[in-house]
């Protein structure tokens, strides 16, 4: 299944008459300009693809993966740091003034929570005649006929014009916020998780509604969601997203049915399924998510990886062991990281336990169950020697020497893999490894 | 393990830890009385796990807190309600602090005929009220839990019951959890039952470490203090798989993630050894990574320790997975009750069928089902369907007749439905008249009901 890395350029500009917008290299970064700042918070840290007109296309991820920051990057409620996004050939991370108010018709937001995206001073007419207000269309009248023609439309009656959006239930509330994103008749909505405040049926109405709205007026949707289950309904392309890349983009159902990126993987079998006769085998990960503002090197899943590829000479290590190492080297990372106070600092120094605790206490926790072979003691000790002086860093480092691969030293390419134009990220599709199929069955099967 | 096991469990496996009898808890405002939980039955089961599942409204999260005697003015526990507590070396530990609140039935029971006792002023029961066919299977034991005490001379604060034994020494009996106030509800809550909520954040204290707070629970609840403390809360944090919990301990909730966080909320629950665990949509402002993680730390500490756990959820994903047992719960009131496999597989209640059609991936593409409408809220009392309005299968009895729990599955006869189209192999009619003459009697022992 292995396949040659590919450019990132999904398809060539132009090429597909049906491409909406084109998403080149986009960064988006938050804070890392000032001098005591620290290093930025890579949100959004080089995505490239397409979105085709017309089509859902899903962007999935756990929290803080920045799937929200890539939407609102693409509307332009944030500033990218870099790259292009192109609308029908137009950059508009390049638009300001005049220029980008004209844009904005065009591409609309619908958000997560309709209690706080509502103004609830202003009656259900005035929040969705808003736009129209702002952008000056019609005359009042006109203004207010469309407004009530919309609420029809979305499924609200003409007489809630008057009405406070505190009057409504949250299905409705969110419809109110959908036909304030109609009013201007966009052709791109981009929606941010906009049915995870509401219940399963609640739920249900309003997917129906954006799919009768995106037939009737043509619409192109981005659907951002954290449940897989509505965008595996809704979507006709999904990209999963992890710390600020896209790990694996294709075709809705080929990815859920035969996911290629060890992420896609993992998410998926988490997923606890409306059916207890399922015996499907659950990958839980370790840990959470690295913070983005010191992203692992590498690859970014690396740390949590299911099938990181492992240093030959270990190759015979038995999982358990490996997951100790890598339970330690996360504990270091966060020790690294911990801020130390004052009084921890001259503990040390005294010598005197300090809240930290010692490195045999974690090593004893940590390798307590396992039998370690001398091979890989010796760095173990040597790692452990780093600490007592104080210095982390120099004991990850060591660990990393030993026991990190391809996975930690460089980011992977994309890979086409299956038989759809699917995109994965990850060096295991490269043709000197084993695909991470493989792997997971033999590590997890 | 961090935390010993207490000594025996009672009885064998099947038998309830704790059951729920006819709960009705409501909020009294100005307005109206709302009755968000309206006569609820299920039991919780050492070592498994009971799901309630709903959409927001429909009362679970006040049946986790009725439990927990967290009810607040202008809410309280209505007259009739029962949530009995069986576990030996609590009804010991109790009818020694609280001697003067401990009755042994027995005695009372003397000389009583509970058949006579229907018949008694002070009491509004019918036997089916307390889930009898006749009256001969009722026992005073019954009554007293049902809050008809008074006929027989009982104090409404006595909370401690013996069945076996005698006062100075109980072999057996119950605590009614719903009767327990002061130092009673504080032994209970925390010490035997403990609850995990759903947003962690809010369930810990900013200002105090993590450490701290789990040895205020240890304080408390078992008389630890300082360095006995502080080794038993890092053990505890090790048990819910936190690592270097020794320099963990010392850290502020602000320094933990979500799901850390959440692992030390279940820490602290697990501080006293509790017999329950109720958990509370403990899963929902989590990652799916994250909630398999909490899910399977969950089922693993249920397994070493023989927990009974009570999950609240709206995620019929996580039900079908964490369950052993499920009650649906629409507008105050069970509508139904079944083993995890036959609810999924045979749905028999037209609102739990609806639920399950309008989650996406259930059945093959195409429209979404939908049940239109909203879940009401529950203001009057049930004298009527309060799923009617919104059922595609209702007809005209729906708004007359108030449906009862009836068993609904030939293989499973534990398998119950409130809904008038049951039982299927009686002719409509005759199922619609059964459900009024067992409801009419529910009703009248309600008595309270206002």
């Amino acid at each position: 299944m292995s396949q040659e890395p590919v450019e990132t350029t999904f398809t060539e500009p132009g090429a597909d008459e049906d491409v909406m917008v084109e998403v080149r290299d986009l960064r988006t970064y938050y804070g890392g300009d000032s001098m005591f700042g620290g290093p930025p918070v890579k949100a959004v840290d080089g995505v490239s693809f397409d979105i085709k007109r017309g089509e859902t296309l899903g962007l999935v991820g756990e929290s803080g993966c920045g799937k929200t920051t890539l939407g609102r990057t693409l509307v332009q409620l944030e500033s990218a740091t870099g790259g292009e996004v192109l609308f029908d050939g137009t950059d508009v991370t390049e638009l300001s003034g005049k220029q980008l108010k004209q844009w904005r018709r065009n591409s609309q937001i619908v958000f997560q929570d309709p209690d706080s995206s509502l103004n609830d001073r202003m009656t259900v007419g005035e929040i969705v005649r808003e736009p129209l207000d702002v952008h000056d269309v019609g005359t009042p009248r006109e203004r207010r006929q469309q407004v009530r023609e919309l609420l029809d439309t979305v499924g609200l009656q003409r007489e809630h014009y008057y009405r406070y959006p505190h009057q409504f239930s949250g299905g409705q509330r969110q419809r109110i916020g959908i036909a304030r994103t109609l009013t201007l008749e966009p052709d791109f909505i981009v929606l941010d998780e906009p049915v995870s405040a509401l219940d399963v049926s609640v739920q249900a109405e309003v997917i129906n509604l954006l799919e009768d709205l995106q037939e009737e007026f043509g619409l192109t949707y981005l659907f951002i969601a954290h449940d897989l289950s509505v965008v595996r309904h809704i979507c006709d392309r999904v990209a999963v997203m992890y710390l600020g890349n896209i790990m694996e983009l294709g075709p809705t159902e080929e990815l859920f049915a035969d996911p290629a990126n060890p992420y896609t993987h993992s998410l998926l079998s988490a997923i606890p399924e409306p059916d207890p006769t399922s015996d499907s085998d659950r990958i839980t990960l370790y840990g959470t998510p690295p913070n983005p503002r010191h992203p692992p090197s590498g690859c970014p899943f690396s740390t949590r990886c299911p099938v990181r590829i492992r240093p030959d000479e270990f190759a015979h290590l038995d999982d358990e062991l490996w997951t100790a190492i890598n339970t330690l080297r996360e504990v270091l990372r966060e020790r690294e990281r911990a801020d130390r106070t004052t009084t921890d600092r001259i503990r040390e120094l005294l010598g005197r336990e300090s809240r930290f605790g010692t490195i045999d206490g974690i090593y004893e926790e940590v390798f307590g169950d396992v039998t370690v072979p001398p091979e890989v003691e010796e760095p173990l000790d040597e790692a452990a020697d780093h600490v007592r002086a104080g210095d982390e860093a120099s004991a990850l480092e060591v660990l990393f020497e030993a026991f990190g691969a391809v996975c930690e030293a460089e980011a992977p390419d994309y890979y086409t893999v299956g038989d759809t134009d699917r995109e994965s990220f990850c060096h295991r599709h490269g043709d000197e490894y084993r695909s991470p199929a493989e792997v997971l069955d033999e590590r997890h099967g | 393990m961090a935390v010993e096991q207490t000594a025996e469990r009672t009885g064998t496996r099947e038998e309830p830890i704790v059951t729920v009898r006819n709960l009705q808890t409501a909020f009294f405002t100005d307005k109206e009385v709302i009755r968000a939980v309206d006569g609820v039955n299920f039991e919780i089961v050492p070592g498994e796990t009971v799901g309630i599942v709903g959409e927001s409204g429909s009362g679970k999260s006040v049946t986790a807190r009725s439990i927990m005697g967290l009810v607040d003015s202008p809410g309280r526990i209505l007259e009739g309600s029962s949530v009995r507590f069986h576990h030996t070396d609590t009804v010991r530990e109790f009818a020694d602090r609280f001697p003067g609140r401990t009755v042994d039935l027995a005695a009372v029971a003397e000389g009583r005929d509970p058949e006579a006792l229907f018949a008694h002023d002070a009491v509004g029961a019918t036997p089916s009220a307390f889930g009898y066919d006749d009256a001969s299977e009722a026992s005073v034991a019954d009554f007293v839990a049902a809050g008809y005490g008074e006929a027989l001379g009982i104090d409404p604060e006595d909370c401690v019951f013996i069945t076996e034994g005698t006062v100075d020494d109980p072999l057996d009996g119950f605590v009614e959890i719903t009767r327990l106030s002061g130092e009673s509800q504080r032994a209970m809550r925390g010490g035997r039952i403990a609850m995990v909520f759903q947003d962690p954040l809010t369930s810990l204290n900013p200002v105090y470490t993590v450490g701290n707070q789990i040895e205020e629970a240890l304080e408390l609840h078992r008389d630890l203090s300082g360095r006995e403390a502080t080794r038993e809360a890092i053990d505890l944090l090790e048990a819910v798989g936190i690592p270097d919990a020794r320099r963990r301990v010392n850290e502020y909730p602000h320094q933990f993630s979500g799901g850390m966080r959440q692992r030390a909320v279940i820490a602290m629950a697990l501080a006293c050894d509790p017999e329950v665990l109720i958990c509370d949509e403990p899963t929902t402002a989590l990652d799916v990574t994250i909630q398999a993680q909490i899910l399977e730390l969950l089922a693993d500490l249920q397994t070493d320790r023989d927990l009974g756990i009570m999950f609240i959820t709206h995620d019929m994903g996580v039900i079908a997975d964490v369950s052993d047992r499920v009650n649906v719960m629409y507008a105050g009131e069970v509508v139904e009750s079944a083993a995890v496999e036959p609810l999924f597989a045979q749905p028999r209640h037209p609102y739990t069928r609806g639920l399950l059609e309008s989650i996406p991936g259930r059945q093959e593409g195409g429209r979404l089902q939908t049940i239109e409408g909203t879940v009401p809220t529950p203001n009057e009392p049930a004298t009527y369907c309060r799923f009617a309005p919104r059922c595609p299968e209702r007809f005209e009895p729906c708004d007359e007749v108030h449906p009862v729990s009836v068993p609904v599955n030939d293989e499973d006869g534990d398998h119950t439905a409130a809904c008038l189209l049951y039982p299927e192999d009686e002719p409509r009619e005759a199922a619609v008249s059964s459900h009024e003459a067992r409801d009419d009697s529910v009703r009248e022992q309600g008595g309270e009901r206002r």
